[in-house]
């Protein structure tokens, strides 16, 4: 599938001196649903300020659809929309009128039919003549999002887009992601929630200290690291694993009352069946058991820690 | 490029959004500026006019017109756009003309554009004004019209320079009035500068406000300090160095861009 944004050897040297994005080669797909995971001050937002023309590149170039955005900026950026992760609106201004100055400042003409879909999918309508000033954050966020929308992108940029915003505007949006993902928008977001990058995106970035340490797609990258490991509650406690156990990959917690045995959710077998006909051979008996998969979270702050990618998920 | 040469609907958007801005301000964008301006008549024309009664043939009242609608318009003009570019830069919103198809020149077209336009409309508010209180005739309107506007959009692209380079609400002022009244007073806005000895003369033609009030009154009244040809070129230059100055700062990103 042909990228639609296609970042190469891009670097951005601040004038303090801090290099905020080293080197980064990065292809967004098509219609896909990118999330840009990575900690404070990785440069997350120093990327999609680039690429939307925010802040100057220091090296290296960046197409959205074939448009060079420095060089042909015009088509680039009216190809995006930039919902910023700062709640930056205007306070005196009417909700209608900044998405309608939003839609003709990336040069469209007026089209109130399609203002009024924007407002009403993002529950905005009854507030449009409301200004902005007088609006809660969550409103203002979605203010944020219809102004984006208001031309017709075909690339979104979601920057922290559900910092600070309830649970309920949080469904509302994604819904709204949902449906412009379906007619084939182009989305790239970036969230401290893992859980929603897990639940949303086709594929993941994460970015740390300026470089893109991975790219993967959601499924792969949950299986490839994805562990599992089950907990037995033992009613005596071990001093060791004993030798006979040896085979499987067992560890003791809490003093041996826990015997943790971890695999490979991916493997064609797991062999939990194995460990349990081993235990009862060795008339070892548990009280109580439970089995935790390596999230999103795990995976993710296994990697920006620089713990070897095999022991994500190995912390109780 | 597939997109067009000139995104006019920017341009426009930028402009009716700075218009209403104004129309919101109403009040402090219109009726403050004419009242001051009575005062200024009151107290230089009823009082002061009372003992000088003419200037090289026209009544002292009538003389300040054309000084006291340039000391507003280079007042207004550059707070104006000062103000209508700093804000975004000051709140934030900016990011959304930063990442917008616009360009340099379409983003100062829509400031530049209202705010000049708000400074003509209350300079003509002001002659209005002045009126009442002052019958006269204006010798040549079109060239009072032609220098209302010249002046306007130039101090209003100055304001829109300083609101740029502003780094806080302080120097937004200070640029005004530290350096701008000082230059009108001084730039023979309530008298000529024929009454000056020859020394503070030549001295007065390094202020740039002197060639503005000069080729303004000369449209109203025929009496100059300078010829109007070199007042409409001087008003010409000044602009070109406004222009180039705003060129340099969109190509570099000059406070604007990280």
């Amino acid at each position: 599938m042909p990228s639609i944004i296609s970042i190469n050897g891009l670097s951005k040297t601040y004038a303090s001196g801090f290099q905020a994005l080293k080197t980064i080669n990065l292809d967004i797909q098509r219609g896909e649903i990118f999330a840009l995971l990575g900690p404070n001050g990785a440069g997350k937002t120093t990327l999609i300020g680039v690429i939307c023309g925010i802040v100057n590149p220091s090296a290296g170039t960046v197409t959205v659809d074939g448009h060079d955005i420095v060089t042909d900026y015009r088509a680039a950026r009216s190809l995006i929309g930039l919902v910023p992760q700062e709640l930056t609106t205007d306070a005196f201004e009417t909700v209608w009128d900044t998405v309608s100055f939003s839609r003709g400042l990336f040069g469209k003409p007026k089209n109130p039919a399609h203002i009024e879909k924007i407002l009403r999918d993002l529950s905005l309508w009854d507030k449009k003549d409301n200004k902005i000033m007088t609006l809660s954050g969550g409103m203002k966020r979605r203010v944020l999002i219809a102004k984006a929308l208001s031309h017709e992108p075909t690339v979104l940029f979601l920057d922290e887009p559900t910092a600070g915003v309830d649970v309920e505007l949080r469904k509302d949006m994604w819904q709204v992601v949902r449906d412009l993902r379906a007619s084939g928008v182009t989305i790239i977001l970036t969230t401290h929630y893992i859980e929603e990058a897990e639940d949303m995106a086709d594929r993941i970035g994460v970015i740390s200290k300026g470089e893109i340490i991975l790219v993967e797609n959601k499924v792969e990258l949950m299986r490839k690291l994805g562990k599992k490991q089950l907990t037995l509650h033992l009613q005596k406690p071990l001093d060791a694993v004993p030798a006979e156990l040896a085979v499987h990959n067992l560890a003791l917690a809490d003093a041996g009352n826990e015997l943790v045995f971890t695999y490979d959710t991916a493997a064609e077998r797991t062999g939990v069946t194995a460990l349990l006909s081993d235990l009862a051979r060795l008339n070892i008996r548990f009280r109580d058991l439970q089995t935790t998969q390596s999230s999103l979270e795990d995976i993710f702050i296994g990697l920006v820690t620089d713990r070897p990618a095999a022991s994500a998920g190995a912390a109780p | 490029m597939s997109t067009p040469a000139i995104n006019t609907h920017a341009i426009l958007a930028i402009y009716k959004f700075e218009m209403s801005r104004t129309l919101r301000t109403i009040w402090q964008s219109i009726v403050s500026p004419v009242i001051s301006t009575s005062l200024y008549f009151v107290v230089f024309g009823a009082a002061i006019g009372s003992r000088i009664t003419e200037i090289e043939g026209v009544a002292y009242g009538a003389f300040i017109v054309p000084g006291l609608i340039m000391l507003m318009l280079l007042t207004q003009s550059t707070m104006n756009a000062s103000f209508g570019i700093y804000f975004p830069r000051f709140t934030g919103t900016i990011y959304e003309l930063l990442s917008a198809p616009v360009s340099s020149f379409e983003i100062a077209c829509g400031y530049v554009g209202a705010a000049a336009t708000k400074s003509v409309i209350l300079g003509l508010i002001i002659l209005a004004t002045s009126w009442l209180f002052v019958p006269m005739q204006i010798a040549h309107p079109f060239w009072m019209l032609g220098f209302l506007v010249l002046t306007a959009i130039t101090f209003s692209l100055f304001g829109f320079i300083i609101g740029i380079w502003a780094d806080g609400f302080e120097q937004l002022q200070i640029i005004p009035l530290l350096i701008l009244t000082p230059l009108t007073f001084l730039g023979g806005t309530f008298y000529s500068t024929h009454v000056l000895p020859p020394f503070w003369q030549t001295v007065t033609l390094f202020n740039p406000v002197v060639y503005l009030v000069s080729g303004f009154r000369w449209a109203f009244f025929e009496i100059a300090d300078v010829s109007p040809w070199v007042s409409l070129g001087m008003t010409l230059f000044f602009l070109s160095v406004c222009l180039v100055t705003i060129w340099w700062i969109f190509r570099t990103g000059y406070r604007l861009k990280k």
